[in-house]
């Protein structure tokens, strides 16, 4: 579904991330992993036309949307929920939410996915009149999750989901991702959390300075030794 | 020699030109609000107006009222046009983005007056028969002369237009979504200089719309929307930057205000008492009556 080849992205001339190939199976729970720095963001940002690559390929679904920007890449079928969530503060939770439907025209569409997203988190519905800013993290995480749920993606990329988030919240959005797997959402998720990660993964890479150090199976990245170092970036 | 009469009329006055300075402040704030983008050119948005008001009732004859949507359309042109144009370029800057912008927008308020004089000419026109020109409603002894009032009530339409489409609309939801986060909206498949462009050509056709019934009671030059202009950042400042209905009560203060300097002061004072009245403003909230 998603094919990144020698990906390479810089800032100012400082290389982020270097090379980077890795690919993303239809239905697939993939996880990148890497310590605070190694490039999890740039990356994410780079497929979704958030930041210019310098080199390499993005193809999704076959089309290579390298460079392309980002509302496109949505209309593509790419959500990404960002580091930081980006919501849209001073609005209503309602209305962050419309906003994720703000292409489908046909209500059907619209309806769909709402009804999901208040399965998932049940506590946006309780509180959708207020300002997305004067959620707790936690709940602004699920908003920003919800809101990129909105946009009925085929590839759903999650930006560290639960930094800054209570661990029993860290639970209950990591089991919304098998939940939104099951439904049939392909999901690339990069996290500093190990363990929880690589627990709901089917395969991981592992990130190191901008560079892929180790991919595999979920299972084989977690029981690895070398993978400690790596991660801890020693 | 204050009569209540009296008062009330300096009040009526302030109110309906107050009403049409918020008319003409709500795309400058617009824009602003938007992308914090100052649109220098925008008295020169209200002079092309007034002389597109002009050319088309000299071509067909119809009144200024009539053609007020029509050259409102055409600023949306203007000013969609103007965005992705020059200024999308002058914020692609890599360095002293505030600077090019300042510069793009100067600059092309210099080259619309140029071409304004090149073309008409510094002469003063004026739209010499109009079905409102001239003419005068009383209220109980207060006198409004038409054409302002017609203005006040485009105002009041226009605010409330606005208002639906900020509250009511998806398009409205896109407007306040990239007026909080614009880096964001890609996020949701909105193409931000979509909404940009649109937010351009809505602020100038807002002023396009004062521009045309300003053009059926007001002399017509290329200088001409250089005080406006002065008057409308004045008022963007008081009522908050950014906040288009901040921009409505802020005009009618501005109204209010310049109706009593002029007659307490005297006519060529006016401009003295908006100053005093944005000065302690400045001092006392620096963000403006409705700003965050
Ligand atoms: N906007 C930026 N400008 C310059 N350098 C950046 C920017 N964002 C990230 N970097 C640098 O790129 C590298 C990778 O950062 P990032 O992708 O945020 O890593 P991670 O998400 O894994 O913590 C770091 O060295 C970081 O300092
Ligand atoms: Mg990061």
């Amino acid at each position: 579904m998603l094919e990144v080849q020698s990906l390479t992205t810089a800032y100012e001339g400082l290389v982020a991330i270097s090379d980077i190939s890795l690919s993303v199976g239809a239905s697939e729970i993939v996880a990148v992993v890497g310590a605070n720095g190694a490039g999890k963001s740039t990356l994410l940002k780079t497929i979704a036309g958030m930041e210019r690559p310098a080199s390499g390929r993005i193809l999704f679904e076959g089309a290579d949307i390298a460079g392309a920007p980002t509302h496109r890449v949505n209309m593509l079928g790419i959500a990404l929920v960002p580091e930081g969530r980006r919501l849209f503060p001073r609005l209503a939770v309602r209305d962050n939410l419309r906003l994720g439907s703000y292409l489908h025209r046909r209500k059907s569409d619209r309806e769909a996915p709402l009804e999901m997203v208040f399965n998932l988190f049940p506590r946006l519905a309780e509180r959708l009149d207020q300002r997305a800013e004067t959620l707790s993290g936690g709940e602004q995480q699920m908003l920003s999750i919800g809101r990129a749920l909105m946009t009925r993606p085929r590839l759903l990329m999650l930006d560290e989901p639960s930094q800054g988030i209570m661990p029993k919240l860290v639970d209950e959005i990591l089991d919304s991702v098998r939940t939104i797997r099951e439904a049939g959402t392909t999901v690339l998720i990069v996290e500093q959390r190990l363990a929880e990660t690589l627990e709901i993964a089917d395969r991981a890479y592992v990130l190191q300075t901008g560079r892929v150090v180790m991919s595999g199976p979920a299972k084989e990245i977690a029981g690895n030794a070398d993978v400690r170092r790596a991660y801890l970036g020693i | 020699m204050l009569t209540a009469e009296n008062i009330s009329q300096i009040l009526m006055s302030g109110l309906l030109m107050g009403l049409i300075y918020a008319l003409i402040a709500a795309g400058l704030s617009l824009i602003f609000g938007l992308m914090d983008v100052v649109n220098f050119a925008h008295g020169e948005f209200l002079m092309t107006a007034m002389y597109a008001t002009f050319g088309l009732v000299v071509v067909l004859s119809l009144d200024p009222l009539i053609l007020s949507p029509i050259v409102a359309a055409i600023m949306f042109v203007v000013g969609a046009f103007c965005y992705r144009g020059i200024i999308v370029h002058a914020m692609r800057a890599r360095t002293n983005v505030g600077m090019v912008q300042v510069f793009a927008t100067f600059g092309l308020a210099i080259v619309i007056r140029g071409l304004a004089q090149f073309a008409f000419t510094p002469d003063y026109r004026s739209i010499p028969k109009s079905w409102l020109g001239g003419q005068t409603l009383s209220l109980f002894g207060v006198y409004m002369p038409a054409p302002q009032l017609a203005g006040a009530l485009a105002s009041l339409l226009a605010f409330g237009a606005l208002w639906l489409l900020m509250k009511k609309t998806d398009f409205g939801r896109a407007l306040e979504a990239t007026r909080e986060d614009a880096g964001a909206v890609g996020l949701v498949g909105i193409d931000r200089n979509r909404v940009f462009a649109m937010g351009w050509g809505l602020g100038a056709a807002l002023v396009g719309l004062a521009g045309a019934i300003l053009s059926i009671f007001y002399y017509i030059h290329p200088d001409v929307g250089g005080p406006f202009a002065l008057i409308a950042y004045v008022t963007v400042a008081l009522g908050g930057f950014g906040s288009v209905f901040g921009a409505l009560a802020a005009g009618v203060i501005v109204g209010i205000v310049e109706a009593i300097s002029a007659t307490v002061l005297q006519p060529s004072m006016k401009a003295i008492g908006i100053y005093a009245v944005y000065l302690l403003v400045v001092f006392l909230r620096p963000r403006g009556l409705f700003g965050h």
